[in-house]
């Protein structure tokens, strides 16, 4: 059984396209008329201006949202460029650090250098003297044993001689030696 | 074939006008068929924009952004089609393409009614935009609006017997327009009640016109929403000749 055509009276309905039966118009029309205003004051009231004050509050947060990522990555940008800088200050202060401590190093260094130089150069003027006192004493070690000597030659064979003469002698010979 | 009583359809039964509480008169108050799935229309307007929009989300969960669409894609389409200065107009080409889109689609549901079937609805929504539309040429323009029948672009000669052509297709406009819609729907309609009666009366072959009224049911659904599109779009085309009658 067909629900639609099982209550209804008239088999002339059917007849015809149901389209054309005028009768019906002036109830169509009102009734379209009453849903379509029904949508059109859902619409202008309530729908439209909400979807599209949403629609514009999300631009406006997109855009907002764009433009504080932009800051934000500008003041990225700005720390990236300060911490550059502060490892380049590093870098020069180390530097300078480096320079200076190079440099009181080998002030330092030259000093100590210096007074080596000294110490080695007074210990040598030292052993020098002491060396030429050794070889003063020894040379005239030496004179006397050979005056001593002479004089024991000139005694041993009974000849007089004069102390002063054989000494005279005995240092001429000696320079003579020497020379 | 149709032998009476086995093998009886009846596909245009599903378009009568019938009162909602008995009685047979249809008085223009009566509350009809009419009155019931245009109010279901409305509902489901309210359902897909009011509804689904409640939480005002600045991240729409699903239902938010289908009305978002919807709102969004007949906007672009009346800005596209008839200019920026036809936005003013945005909410009534929106107020017609949601009734008759959800006329439409309510109206495949089986024992559904079919309001947009009806050249009586389809032909005064027709005849509103086009009387509207030709006041609003005539008012912003005044007499130059008629030079919309006058194409500069012909030879002299020509342009008389273009006139008479161009004013006849203007003063067809809203027949096409409403026969379009109506005929479509009805069409369609009817012959899925011929295949369901088809079916009915086949017993085990009734098979062969179930799967086909599957397949006509995708189509139907697509003409639903392609003839509430395509009664959209003709609307701002006209709209865009009132706004701007020198293309």
């Amino acid at each position: 059984m067909n629900p639609e055509t099982g209550q209804t009276v008239a088999a002339d309905q059917a007849v015809g396209m149901p389209q054309l039966d005028f009768s019906t118009f002036p109830n169509q029309i009102f009734w379209l008329v009453v849903a379509l205003v029904a949508i059109w004051l859902i619409l202008t009231r309530v729908a439209l201006p909400r979807i599209g004050a949403v629609l514009a509050e999300r631009r406006g947060a997109i855009t907002n949202d764009i433009a504080r990522a932009e800051a934000l990555k500008l003041q990225a940008e700005e720390a990236g460029a300060a911490y550059d800088k502060a490892l380049a200050d590093a870098r020069a202060k180390a530097q300078r650090i480096i320079e200076k401590t190079k440099a009181e190093m080998q002030e330092q260094l030259d000093i100590a250098l210096q007074k080596a130089d000294a110490e080695i150069a007074a210990k040598t003027a030292e052993s020098e003297r002491r060396l030429a006192a050794i070889r003063d004493s020894a040379s005239a070690a030496v004179e006397e044993v050979a005056r001593e000597t002479a004089r024991d030659v000139l005694a041993a064979f009974g000849a007089k001689a004069d102390a002063t003469t054989v000494d005279a002698a005995v240092a001429s010979r000696i320079k003579e030696g020497a020379a | 074939m149709a032998d009476g009583s086995g093998f009886n359809i009846k596909p245009m039964d599903q378009f009568l006008v019938k009162p909602l509480f008995g009685g047979d008169a249809v008085h223009w108050y009566t509350p009809t068929n009419v009155t019931l799935w245009m109010g279901l229309a409305v509902v489901a307007v309210s359902l897909l924009l009011v509804y689904t929009t409640r939480g005002r989300a600045i991240i729409p969960n699903r239902g938010q952004s289908v009305a978002e669409l919807t709102y969004g894609f007949i906007y672009k389409m009346v800005e596209d089609v008839a200019g920026r200065d036809a936005v003013r107009f945005f909410p009534y080409i929106m107020t017609l393409f949601l009734f008759i889109m959800f006329a439409n689609v309510l109206g495949l549901i089986p024992f559904a009614f079919t309001p947009t079937a009806h050249f009586a609805v389809t032909g005064v929504m027709a005849l509103a935009v086009f009387i509207s539309v030709t006041a609003l040429g005539l008012i912003l323009h005044g007499t130059a609006f008629l030079r919309l029948f006058w194409i500069d672009a012909a030879p002299l000669a020509l342009r008389p017997v273009l006139a008479i052509i161009e004013l006849i297709s203007y003063f067809m406009r809203p027949v096409s327009h409403s026969i379009r819609l109506a005929g479509a729907m009805m069409a369609g309609h009817a012959v899925a009640k011929v295949f369901a009666g088809f079916a009915g009366a086949l017993g085990v072959g009734a098979v062969v016109p179930i799967v086909a009224m599957t397949a006509l049911y995708g189509l139907e659904l697509l003409v639903a929403l392609i003839q509430a599109y395509v009664f959209t779009v003709l609307t701002c085309v006209y709209l865009k000749d009132a706004l701007h009658p020198h293309h």
